[in-house]
C-alpha cells in the first residue's frame, strides 16, 4: 500500500452511491489503468466522508483536495489534469459559502475543523471491504491486546474508567453493563449488536457498517472474551443492503484471518458472528423488543427486570449495545482511559456522531465532541441555514426527542444538557428546521409515525398516541380550542408517565417541546384560526395581488386543477373552492403577485 | 386488508419447504424464512403463510401476526415499478409531502395501493439514508433526488414509455 504516491478515494455510501458514484469509481479506475497509472495510483470506494450535501465526494491524497459533486464523467478532467500534470480541477473544489472562496486542502473546510472523529475514524480512509486496510491503521491490535495482556476484569474496569455511555440513546454506562451481563452466570450468553436503526432521518450506524465494519466486529468479540460469550449476533435493518453486503464481507474476512472463529490468536477464545435481520419495525430499537423480534416473535416489548443481562435472547444473559458504541471501543483500549475521558463534558465522555439534516446547508454526518454547543455544529459546522433564511428550532433525538430554539443554542450537548433543556440525545438524528416550518404540523409529523410504530401491546402508547394524534390534527384544521391545549398536554404527561417501554414514555416529548417552546403558533392555529408558517393547507388560502399581476399567465398554466382563471394581460383569479393550495403558483409568479392569506 | 386469492402450484410449495429447510424449520427462525419468502414471491399472501406455519410447526395465526407486525412485509403484491417517497424528517421538512401528494393525484392511487393496470405501487419508506438529496424517491432501486413535485410527472414518464 505504501508503494502507491497517490490515492482517489471516492465516496460509497449509500448517498453518494444514489448519485452514481459507482459509475465515477469505474471511469476513474479503468482511466488510471489506460494511462499504465495503476502502480502509482490507488483508486478505492471508501465510506462516508460525512458530507453528503455535496455527493459524490473525491478526495485525492497526500494532497487532501476534495472535490464536490463530482459526475463520471469528470473522471478523464481528474485524471489528466490533477494526476499527470498536477494542477487541481478548480471547478470541482469545495466553495467556501461564506468567502466564496475555493478550498484547496479539505483542513480548511469548517465542515471539518470542528469535527472530532473518532467512531468514524476510518470512515472515507480505507477501503471497507479489505481487512488488510483496517489492520494498518491498528485494526485488531485492540483484540490482540485484551486476549493477550489483559483479564476480562481489566478491560471491564478499563471501559468504566474511560466514561464511554451507549450511543443508541439510553447513555447507560458500557462498563457497567459489560460488568453486570458477566456476572451473570449461564452455560451460554450472547453480544448483540443493535443495528436497527429507526429513526427517520437518522444514518450514524449506517454508515459505521458502511464505512467501517470491522470496528464493530472487532468490538463484539472484545465485549465477548469480557462476558464470556462465544457468540455474536448483529440484528440489522433489512432496508440496509449495502451495510449487510459490508458486513457479510468483513465477518468472512475476519473468519480467514483467525480473528472470529475458534481459539482466536491462539488463545483459546472462541467468537463468531451472525446476523439477524429486522424487517421494519421501529419499537424493536428496545432491547426486549429487539430480542423478542431476532427469536422469531413480534417486536413487542417486555418489562424490566429481568434484564436482557440476566435473561434475554433464548433466556440467556444478553448484553445488547448500539453500532456507534462498539465503534468506540478498539480505540480506548488502543489509547487508555484517560485519553478518552479526556474528551467531553464531566458526565459524557468522548465524542457523539450526528446525522445532520433539514434546512442547513452543509447535510452529512458529523462526529463531535461533548460540550460542543449547538451554535457550532449549526453555523460552524452545518454551514448555517439554507437561503440565508431564519432559524427556527433544532430537533434532536428523533421521534423520542424534542424540538430546541433559538434559547438553547450555546447548551453545550450532553446527555443530561439535552434532557434538562426537554429533548434529549438519542441516537443522533439532528433536524434543523427554519422560519418556514409549522412546529405545530412536526409536532404532528412525529406523533404520526409512534402511532404507526406503536406496537400496541400496552395501553397509553397505543390509544394516547393516537388520540394525541387527533387534537393535533384538528388544532391543524383550525378546529381546535384552549381546552385541547390543555388536553393536549395533559394526555402527553399521562402517556410518558405509564407507557411500558421507552417509545411511549418519549412519545409525547415533541409535542411538549412544542407546547413550551411554541406556545404561541398553537395559539395562533386554536384563537386567530391560522398559521403563521403557512403550511398547514386547511388554514391558508392562495390570493393574487390585482395591482402586482401582468397577466404572464404562468400561474394558470402550471395550476395542476386548473383553478386560476384570466385572460393573457388581465389580473387573474384563484377559483378557491377548486384550489388544492398545492403552491404551484406562488412557486412560478416571478412578479409576488400570488400570497397566502 | 383484501387477500388475494392464489393457487399454489406444487413447485413452489417445493421451492417454499426447501426455504424452511434451510433454516432447519426452526421458527426462530420465521423473520428470515419470511424475508426469503416474500423476496421469491414479492409478496406474502394468506397461502404462502399457511405453507410456512406447516413446516415450521407453529400456527398460522402466528405467522399472520409477524407478517402483519412489520413494515417489510406486505400482503399486496407490488406494482411492476414500485415507488416508494421517503418520509423521513430530513425529507418531510423538504417539501416530501408536497412530491406524494403530485403522485397520488397523478396516478389516483392512495399510499399502500398499486394502479389498476398493475405498473406503478405507491409506498412511503422512513430514511432512505441519502437526506443530502432530500426530497428523495426511489422507484425500484433507482434513486431520485431533490424531486420537486413539478418533476413528478418526467419520472413517471421514464416508465410509461417502457
Amino acid at each position: 500500500m505504501a508503494t502507491f504516491k497517490m490515492h482517489l478515494l471516492v465516496c460509497g455510501g449509500t448517498g453518494c452511491r444514489a448519485s452514481e458514484s459507482e459509475n465515477l469509481f469505474h471511469n476513474l479506475r479503468t482511466g488510471i489503468i489506460q494511462k499504465g497509472l495503476e502502480n502509482d495510483v490507488q483508486v478505492l470506494t471508501t465510506g462516508c466522508f460525512g458530507f453528503c450535501e455535496k455527493g459524490p465526494i473525491v478526495k485525492v491524497l497526500p494532497d487532501n483536495t476534495f472535490y464536490t459533486m463530482v459526475k463520471p464523467e469528470d473522471a478523464g478532467e481528474i485524471i489528466e489534469e490533477h494526476i499527470i500534470k498536477g494542477r487541481k480541477v478548480q471547478r470541482l473544489l469545495y466553495v467556501n459559502p461564506l468567502t466564496s472562496e475555493k478550498v484547496e486542502d479539505s483542513k480548511h473546510m469548517g465542515f471539518y475543523r470542528k469535527q472530532l472523529r473518532i467512531a468514524l475514524r476510518n470512515c472515507g480512509f480505507i477501503d471497507p471491504e479489505n481487512i488488510d486496510e483496517y489492520i494498518a491503521r491498528d485494526g485488531y491490535a485492540a483484540l490482540g491486546t485484551c486476549l493477550t495482556e489483559m483479564t476480562p476484569e481489566q478491560v471491564i474496569e478499563l471501559m468504566k474508567k474511560s466514561g464511554l455511555r451507549g450511543r443508541g440513546g439510553g447513555g447507560f454506562p458500557t462498563g457497567l453493563k459489560w460488568e453486570i451481563t458477566r456476572a451473570s452466570k449461564a452455560d451460554q450468553k450472547y453480544v448483540v449488536c443493535n443495528a436497527d436503526e429507526g429513526d427517520p432521518g437518522a444514518f450514524m450506524d449506517r454508515s459505521i457498517l458502511e464505512g467501517d465494519p470491522h470496528s464493530v466486529i472487532e468490538a463484539m468479540a472484545i465485549c465477548g472474551y469480557c462476558i464470556e460469550a462465544t457468540k455474536g449476533l448483529v440484528y440489522i435493518r433489512a432496508e440496509y443492503p449495502l451495510a449487510i453486503e459490508r458486513l457479510k464481507i468483513a465477518i468472512k474476512q475476519a473468519r480467514e484471518y483467525g480473528l472470529l472463529g475458534k481459539d482466536i490468536l491462539g488463545t483459546g477464545f472462541d467468537f463468531d458472528i451472525e446476523l439477524r435481520y429486522g424487517a421494519g419495525a421501529f419499537v424493536c430499537g428496545e432491547e426486549t423488543a429487539l430480542i423478542h423480534s431476532m427469536e422469531g416473535f413480534r417486536g413487542e416489548p417486555t418489562v424490566k427486570p429481568p434484564f436482557p443481562s440476566v435473561s434475554g435472547y433464548n433466556g440467556k444473559p444478553t448484553n445488547v449495545n448500539n453500532v456507534e458504541t462498539f465503534a468506540n471501543v478498539p480505540v480506548i483500549i488502543n489509547r487508555g482511559a484517560e485519553w478518552f475521558a479526556s474528551i467531553g463534558t464531566e458526565k459524557s465522555k468522548g465524542t457523539k456522531v450526528f446525522a445532520l439534516a433539514g434546512k442547513i446547508n452543509n447535510v452529512g454526518l458529523i462526529e463531535v465532541p461533548m460540550g460542543i454547543t449547538l451554535r457550532e455544529v449549526i453555523y460552524e459546522i452545518g454551514g448555517g441555514i439554507k437561503e440565508g433564511k431564519k432559524f427556527k428550532a433544532v430537533q434532536t433525538g428523533g421521534p423520542s426527542g424534542g424540538c430546541l430554539t433559538e434559547k438553547h443554542l450555546d447548551t453545550p450537548i450532553d446527555y443530561d444538557n439535552l434532557i434538562a433543556a426537554g429533548s434529549m440525545m438519542g441516537s443522533g438524528g439532528m433536524i434543523v428546521m427554519d422560519e418556514d416550518d409549522c412546529m405545530v404540523s412536526i409536532a404532528k409529523f412525529y406523533l404520526d409515525f409512534t402511532v404507526e410504530e406503536s406496537c400496541g401491546k400496552c395501553a397509553p402508547c397505543r390509544i394516547g398516541n393516537k388520540r394525541l394524534n387527533e387534537i393535533l390534527e384538528k388544532i391543524c384544521k383550525g378546529e381546535g380550542s384552549m381546552e385541547d391545549i390543555a388536553l393536549l398536554r395533559n394526555l402527553s404527561n399521562v402517556v410518558k408517565d405509564t407507557s411500558l417501554c421507552g417509545l411511549g414514555q418519549t412519545s409525547p416529548n415533541p409535542v411538549l417541546s412544542t407546547l413550551d417552546n411554541f406556545y404561541d403558533e398553537y395559539l395562533a392555529h386554536v384563537n386567530e384560526r391560522k398559521c403563521p408558517s403557512g403550511q398547514c393547507k386547511a388554514l391558508l388560502q392562495y390570493w393574487i395581488e390585482p395591482e402586482n399581476c401582468v397577466g404572464c399567465t404562468a400561474c394558470a398554466r402550471n395550476c395542476p386543477v386548473n383553478a386560476i382563471a384570466g385572460e393573457r394581460k388581465g389580473v387573474h383569479i384563484i377559483d378557491q373552492a377548486t384550489c388544492i393550495k398545492c403552491g404551484a403558483c406562488m412557486e412560478k409568479c416571478k412578479f409576488n403577485a400570488v400570497f397566502i392569506k | 386488508m383484501a387477500s388475494i386469492n392464489i393457487k399454489l402450484n406444487d413447485q413452489k410449495i417445493a421451492q417454499l419447504q426447501a426455504i424452511c429447510k434451510e433454516f432447519n424449520n426452526d421458527k426462530g427462525e420465521l423473520i428470515n424464512v419470511l424475508h426469503k419468502a416474500q423476496h421469491l414471491f414479492g409478496y406474502l399472501p394468506a397461502e404462502v403463510q399457511e405453507v410456512i406455519a406447516k413446516e415450521l410447526n407453529t400456527s398460522v395465526a402466528h405467522v399472520y401476526g409477524v407478517v402483519s407486525f412489520y413494515s417489510f412485509f406486505t400482503m399486496t403484491p407490488k406494482g411492476e415499478y414500485p415507488i416508494s417517497i421517503c418520509m423521513g424528517t430530513a425529507c418531510y421538512v423538504r417539501g416530501a409531502e408536497k412530491v406524494l401528494d403530485e403522485f397520488k393525484r397523478i396516478l389516483k392511487v392512495k399510499v399502500g395501493e398499486t394502479t389498476g393496470d398493475g405498473k406503478f405501487s405507491l409506498s412511503c419508506l422512513r430514511c432512505v439514508g441519502a437526506c443530502g438529496l432530500a426530497p428523495v424517491v426511489m422507484v425500484g432501486e433507482k434513486v431520485y433526488g431533490r424531486v420537486a413535485p413539478d418533476g413528478v410527472k418526467d419520472i413517471l414518464d421514464e416508465y410509461l414509455k417502457q
